[in-house]
């Protein structure tokens, strides 16, 4: 068939002789194990850089020689101050200009007239009733401390990337250096960089909305970057035969016209906004992250899973809203009509707004409704919960048995039992199969960083955890992936649960996780898995729905069954986006593992919670950068192997 | 008040005016500043109303007081640069290491001593007794191990302990008392209650690191058990203890103590909400109720505290006088 054409390797192709030559050697290395010096077993003491003391010499440095201290805590100074503003009007802290708190029935009907303007009377009802949702289930006050700190997190972090995504853009030094500093930001697991926020800004709302913006500015960065560089030229000549001047340009012709992308960046830096809610709480950030880890600290499932289904809610509101607002056209009115002819919205939401006000004066209840008075689904929730934990243990008992002894223990001493250098040498050679003696530097290079950090054998667990719950995920997601494929509605309908299952705070797993399978590495494996398995759900539905219908349509006609259909067209077309979704699970997975140190488990999270409660800077960073280095190895991994693919 | 209860009428009469000048002056000298008092929270339930219960008090003195949610051991960092004002419970076993770095540090210090006694051992809840009836000694935990046995501990019983940064020490005791126990470290107090939770469904024994006063305790009776008893050294000078070559060889503090830390700050800032600070003392049956209130009775923090001050007027009001 001509599609095998497709996947033919490219000439480009490196030498597969090398990458055989290093599989080899390492083999050998495994073989010889027992006679090998120790040195070669693990990395030897001498070869152990104290990367954490130098990291903590810097920060010392900076802190008290430098005096950078007093340069951040003025600016979270400011910061507070922004925040000071936004929550005395959300939830009316007695902060300037103390005019707070709004009534919930105002911010619900704003929230819907917002809905109707940019998106028509569906999304007028999600967004209103979202908000009385909150109100109702008496979560009012924790949902406007969140909403506080983002108010002011988010836009502070789309007019940062803005700024710098322009300069990136521009210059190509900023480029250069922000490129790399990105792709680690990105794969750096949260708490490592919440440790430097604690030394330098402290703790409370200002630190939890500074550990949100930095966590939700770089693909911001990216997407204005990337939409600017994808201006055509012949816009911006038109431009200039206009006499526009640099800045005219910029603001006039190129910002409209990469609008689409810079407006993915916005709606991407609100949800990782959102993602933040709940880790930020570690380190003071408050409202409804903070809520629920009181709430699991007491076992409370069914109140924890309605905070978690609003923060979903929230999530899905402002990502639909700003989306709506990405799509917008500039509408045109006929001429003559009246300005409230015009807009309709706005009449009928000013008319509200100053009837909510009225009527919150008279009626309490439309201003805040008391815990007290609220509604709560808890009880049914952990009704069903008990019921469900009662029904499947038996089968979770078989399980926790099965997999602790026959695939957890005897992989986890086989990833110990390899020699490192062993190792080393395997990723060089996948390196150098996928792309050339490069590659094979770049990940040879990261995974040779970790061995030299001296955290080898916790990041050996880190990686026997990960590789074994992707694979276990892909066995999942995969078929689920190409079962939602078959048709659009299901499509749409799996593509909405994959949101949900994203944005739902992942700590609420933990908890019935370990109810089934008790503190062990089982649980781990399942609440990453749970985690992991989404990307891969939701690439594979999107890879096999991409496929150009022409082709499918062509190998229907050629007399393809509909499994050859699958196999030979559909997947290896789906291929390229299937893999993205490879990459993000492992991201996610490395993510998961290392929250999972909740649960209980002897890898790099656990260092690294040990080292968030202690405020070590420089181990905190280096375990961190470990996480990191191992996500970039099989980034670029990947990314090469599709470079290579579609060269 | 005792004291002035003792005085007769005549001498309280000609000593009014007197004491409303002296009180008059104090008023004027101790005014507190207009800033709020910042009160850290933590994420266990007693902690979190008791904080509320004393910034309440705090407010009716007319101060201003604000609560934010930090890490509990990072907290006393806070507190030292000042970020944070007081902090409610320091426990002697959890947190009694990073109040004593931070007191060598400065700008902290202790005001107060709550009237209550910290625990923190290896605990079971009462199921568990069926399966080894010889509890709560540890020898007899040591013979029924089987019974605590899980995929992931083979043949040897599994303990439960707290996070690793809790510096708890239970796989030091373990081989120093040569007990037929693996240690696994859950991650969160979250996960120690999970697994329990879990056990209680059906009736599994098991044993885990524990501590009172707690809300756990009304959840789930349970006992600690005895290790040979806890002397000053035990855990430094091997002689101390059961074995005489072995460092903990012997159980937890039972009476550990809960403290009050304040930041150096404080006195000279609020000094009116300082003096009320000092006499706090709460006792475990009052930190056990506070926590009830709403582990059990499932009561916003905020709420319980109000209730509790409204139920308890006799404990706090003389603190204020």
């Amino acid at each position: 068939m001509s599609m095998t054409d497709q996947i033919r390797l490219p000439k480009s192709a490196p030498r597969p002789q090398i990458a055989m030559l290093l599989i080899g050697l390492a083999a050998v290395l495994v073989l010889t194990r027992a006679a090998l010096p120790e040195g070669l077993i693990r990395p030897p003491d001498w070869l152990i850089l104290p990367f954490a003391d130098w990291v903590n010499t810097v920060f010392t440095f900076l802190r008290d020689d430098l005096g950078l201290m007093a340069l951040t805590r003025a600016f979270a100074g400011m910061v507070e101050w922004l925040l000071d503003v936004t929550a005395n009007i959300l939830y009316g802290k007695s902060r300037w200009p103390r005019l707070g708190p709004l009534p919930w029935s105002v911010v619900a009907i704003t929230m819907a007239a917002l809905g109707a303007w940019l998106g028509g009377w569906r999304l007028a009802v999600l967004a209103g009733g979202t908000f009385t949702w909150i109100a109702v289930m008496g979560q009012w006050q924790w949902a406007m401390e969140t909403l506080s700190v983002i108010a002011v997190a988010a836009p502070f972090s789309i007019v940062t990337g803005l700024l710098l995504g322009i300069a990136a853009w521009r210059f190509r030094l900023v480029a250069r250096v922000l490129d790399p500093v990105l792709n680690i930001a990105q794969s750096l697991p949260h708490f490592a960089y919440m440790i430097p926020v604690v030394v330098f800004i402290g703790v409370g709302p200002k630190a939890g909305a500074i550990v949100t913006i930095i966590f939700s500015v770089p693909p911001m960065i990216r997407m204005t970057a990337l939409g600017l560089a994808k201006v055509p030229d012949e816009v911006v000549e038109a431009g200039r035969m206009g006499g526009a001047t640099p800045f005219q340009l910029l603001r006039k012709v190129r910002l409209p016209t990469a609008r689409t992308e810079i407006l993915v960046g916005v709606n991407q830096v609100i949800m990782q906004c959102l993602a933040m809610v709940v880790l930020a709480s570690f380190i003071g950030m408050p409202g409804l992250g903070q809520k629920l880890l009181q709430l699991l600290q007491a076992l409370k499932i069914g109140l924890s899973v309605e905070i978690g289904i609003t923060i979903v809610l929230i999530a899905v509101v402002l990502d639909r809203l700003t989306r709506a607002w990405a799509m917008r056209q500039p509408q045109h009115h006929a001429g003559g009509l009246r300005w409230w002819q015009r807009h309709p919205v706005l009449l009928a939401w000013a008319l509200a707004v100053v009837l909510a006000f009225a009527l919150a004066q008279i009626f309490p209840i439309l201003a805040q409704v008391p815990r007290r008075e609220a509604l709560s689904i808890a009880a049914p929730i952990d009704l069903v919960m008990d019921q469900v934990i009662r029904l499947v243990d038996p089968l979770t008992t078989w399980l926790r048995w099965f997999l602790i002894t026959w695939v957890l223990i005897p992989l986890r001493d086989a990833i110990q039992f390899l020699p490192f250098s062993a190792i080393l040498l395997a990723v060089a050679a996948a390196g150098w199969a996928i792309g050339g003696w490069r590659s094979a530097l770049v990940v040879g290079g990261f995974i040779a960083l970790i061995a030299v950090s001296g955290w080898w054998d916790r990041a050996m667990i880190t990686v026997y955890m990960v590789g074994f719950s992707v694979c276990l995920a892909a066995l999942i997601g995969f078929p689920l992936g190409i079962w939602a494929a078959r048709g659009e509605a299901r499509a749409q309908r799996m593509l909405l649960i994959c949101d949900t299952l994203q944005t739902f705070p992942s700590f609420i797993y933990l908890i019935p996780v370990v109810m089934l399978f008790g503190v062990n590495d089982v649980a781990v494996v399942m609440a990453v898995v749970t985690f992991a398995a989404v990307p891969l759900i939701r690439y594979t539905t999107l890879g096999l729905r991409g496929v150009a219908p022409e082709l499918i349509e062509a190998a229907q006609m050629s007399g393809a069954t509909r499994r050859q259909l699958l196999w030979q067209v559909q997947l290896p077309m789906a291929l390229p986006v299937m893999m993205v979704g490879v990459n993000q699970s492992v991201m996610f997975s490395l993510f998961m593992v290392i929250i999972a140190a909740f649960i209980g488990t002897q890898d790099l999270g656990q260092e690294l919670q040990r080292a968030l409660s202690a405020s070590d800077v420089g181990k905190g960073m280096v375990l961190g950068l470990a996480v990191a280095f191992l996500g970039l190895a099989v980034d670029h991994l990947i990314r090469s192997w599709s470079r290579n693919r579609a060269a | 008040m005792t004291r002035t209860s003792r005085l007769s009428w005549a001498a309280r009469l000609s000593l009014a005016p007197l004491f409303i000048a002296a009180s008059l002056a104090g008023a004027a000298q101790a005014e507190d500043s207009a800033d709020p008092i910042t009160i850290p929270i933590h994420n266990w339930s007693s902690q979190i109303v008791m904080s509320h219960a004393i910034g309440q008090i705090f407010e009716g003195l007319g101060n201003s007081v604000e609560y934010v949610s930090t890490d509990s051991q990072a907290v006393y960092e806070a507190i030292r640069l000042g970020d944070a004002t007081l902090e409610v419970e320091v426990w002697e076993g959890a947190f009694g290491a990073s109040f004593t770095a931070a007191l060598e540090k400065g700008g902290i210090h202790e005001a107060g001593n709550h009237n209550a006694i910290t625990r923190e051992d290896w605990w079971y809840p009462l199921w568990t007794k069926e399966a080894c009836p010889g509890l709560p000694d540890w020898k007899a935990l040591n013979d029924c191990a089987a019974v605590f046995a899980t995929p992931e501990t083979g043949e040897k019983g599994r303990f439960l302990g707290g996070p690793v940064d809790w510096l708890k020490h239970d796989a030091e005791k373990v081989e120093a008392l040569d007990m037929n126990f693996t240690v696994v470290n859950a991650g969160s107090a979250a996960a120690l209650w999970a697994e329990l939770a879990a056990a209680e469904k059906d009736k599994t024994p098991i044993v885990i690191f524990n501590w009172t006063p707690n809300f756990a305790e009304a959840v789930w009776p349970g006992e600690f058990v005895e290790f040979p008893k806890w002397e000053a050294g035990c855990d430094t000078d091997p002689a101390v203890g059961l074995y005489p070559d072995k460092v903990y060889d012997c159980g937890n503090p039972a009476d550990g103590y809960l403290k009050i830390a304040a930041w150096d700050g404080m006195p000279e800032k609020w000094p009116a909400a300082y003096a009320v600070l000092q006499k706090v003392s709460f006792t475990n049956p009052q930190i056990a109720e506070m926590a009830k209130l709403v582990d059990i009775d499932g009561m916003e923090p905020e709420d319980a505290a109000s209730a509790w001050l409204a139920a308890n007027e006799a404990v706090w009001k003389p603190w204020l006088e």
